[in-house]
């Protein structure tokens, strides 16, 4: 089959790979029909990808067809379309019985890799280095889903793909953001970042009772998005004092909820020093959060590309009596609750698709998807 | 072996079956040198003791390393389930395979193994990773040479 691989030379090529095969009984084989672009592989595409070997397939939100079954499947029969949460989780470990299952112990072939980076092994993911699970990727013709009564779900009639593949990925995370962030009716609400996830965010927090949502980027494009798609009110961060104007915006208490859903790899714009010593700072967005949110206020943090980083505000945390907290997606307790609302127009994505590809052109949508930010929220694999 | 050496006084609540496996693992203990080191590998799973260790029998991904390692179990605080503890005994002769993949820690031989039956005792599977660079033979442009797939059609 055609797949979009990661190259011996750090690019991105569609090659032929071995169609995926059952490794598992709760295995099904997924036909892909649309597959997205998302910020969590914009460092696999730096050419620094520890772990990434030539031949490995990209991508992790995806919806398609099932082709075929385990022999333990009990859910999917051969032809359901499918939304598949783009984490792996078994749905049968402690984690997962508590409703936390991107904390999941079973997601991954080889649990003890990440628990050498975390300290603890969490869900696997598609389409990520084999530390992350050992998963081939969605951006191809067909994917093996592991653990498929778990972590797929049929998707309602009349839900569009367009539609329904957010809720393989951003949706839940966005989702998440709001909901583990607390946001209560009548809340203030910001959010760092206008991507498929930030937006997602923002119209999770409109539905879970917020009064006013705010969300900050760089990129006009997307905040006039967030204004027309979301009904946020928007800060253009080049131009603008974030912390004050959130302040203002907030009649000077802050927001009460501060959700960080930047994407993409952490600590930009290093020092000399910091890049000698291979310390990364702390995330702009995370520190503005921290510093922006009310006393007593909520700070969640989602973006997974923040990783080992130095000089966080602590004290800040400690003198406004912060509750600071982060998470990946929980899709495989979400999505169920996600594509009612889609069925029923409370949640609009489709328009977050904003370039489409065959999945030939798939390296050059990645191109445009890292380069031109301001243009291109997620770019959209067509395989089929 | 030190948290684990209260294996014996929790064994009564936890069954026979239970109760036999953790005279196992009190029968492994009294076979180790006095000198107690460090290296036992733990994890969590969530199922009771008499699930993890049926009838004192060790589950397969264990049964490999058998004479190499010692086991210990007990029940997890919270009803969290069974602890299962294991390290490599001194000196051990690896058996099979194991000999091959041990390396020079067999730290991470035992813990990987104790994932493997924790999956097992979870979900019923060892959770296998899909083709790895070794298994799926040269990647090829589009178009060129067969396409190196296994013969199935969709």
């Amino acid at each position: 089959m055609r797949a979009l691989c990661w190259t011996a030379d750090g690019e991105l090529a569609v090659r032929q790979v071995p169609d995926p095969e059952l490794r598992n009984d709760h295995d099904v084989i997924v036909r892909v029909r649309r597959s997205a672009t998302c910020g969590a592989d914009l460092p696999l595409l730096t050419g620094q990808a520890p772990g990434l070997a030539a031949g490995d397939v990209l991508g992790h939100e995806f919806l398609g067809d099932v082709v075929e079954v385990g022999a333990a499947v009990r859910r999917h029969r051969i032809g359901d379309r499918v939304v598949v949460c783009a984490s792996v989780a078994c749905g049968a470990c402690w984690y997962c019985r508590q409703g936390l299952p991107s904390c999941c112990d079973n997601g991954s072939t080889d649990p003890s890799t990440s628990e050498a980076e975390w300290g603890h092994p969490v869900a696997g993911c598609f389409g990520q280095p084999r530390a992350a699970g050992g998963f081939a990727g969605s951006h191809a013709e067909y994917v093996r889903v592991p653990y498929a009564d778990v972590g797929a779900f049929p998707v309602p009639e009349s839900v569009g793909d367009d539609r329904a593949l957010f809720a393989s990925d951003a949706a839940p995370a966005g989702w998440l953001g709001a909901e583990a962030g607390e946001v209560r009716p009548g809340d203030v609400v910001a959010v760092w970042g206008a991507g498929a996830v930030g937006q997602l965010a923002a119209r999770a927090a409109w539905l879970l009772g917020a009064e006013r949502v705010v969300v900050v980027d760089r990129h006009p494009a997307r905040l006039l998005m967030a204004r027309q798609h979301v009904g946020a009110e928007t800060i253009d961060r080049r131009n603008a004092d974030v912390t004050a104007q959130l302040r203002e915006l907030s009649g000077g208490r802050g927001p009460d909820v501060c959700v960080e859903a930047v994407g993409g790899p952490a600590g930009e714009h290093r020092s000399l020093a910091d890049r000698f010593t291979g310390r990364a700072r702390v995330p702009e967005a995370v520190r503005e959060a921290v510093y922006a949110c009310r006393k007593g206020g909520r700070v969640f943090v989602l973006n997974g590309g923040v990783r080992h980083v130095d000089a966080f505000p602590a004290g800040a945390v400690v003198h406004k009596g912060l509750a600071v907290r982060g998470g990946r997606q929980h899709g495989q307790r979400h999505i169920p609750m996600l594509l009612d609302r889609m069925a029923r127009d409370e949640l609009r994505t489709e328009y977050l698709a904003t370039h489409h590809f065959p999945l030939d052109r798939a390296a050059e949508g990645y191109a445009l998807f890292r380069d031109r930010p301001q243009e291109c929220v997620r770019a959209v694999f067509t395989p089929h | 072996m030190g948290r684990f050496g209260t294996v014996v006084a929790v064994a009564g609540a936890l069954g026979v079956a239970a109760a036999r496996a953790a005279r196992t693992a009190v029968t492994r203990q009294r076979a180790r040198p006095a000198r107690r080191s460090a290296g036992w590998q733990v994890v969590t799973i969530d199922r009771p003791p008499e699930q993890v260790l049926p009838a004192a029998v060790w589950p397969e991904p264990l049964r490999r390393l058998d004479g190499a390692v010692e086991v210990a179990v007990r029940r997890a605080p919270g009803g969290r389930g069974t602890e299962l503890a294991a390290r490599p005994r001194p000196h051990a002769a690896w058996p099979g395979l194991a000999a091959h993949l041990v390396g020079d820690d067999p730290g991470l031989l035992v813990r990987r193994t104790l994932w493997q039956v924790k999956q097992l005792a979870e979900t019923g599977e060892v959770l296998r990773a899909d083709r790895m660079p070794g298994e799926r033979g040269p990647v090829v442009p589009v178009g060129t040479s067969p396409p190196p797939t296994d013969g199935r059609s969709r």
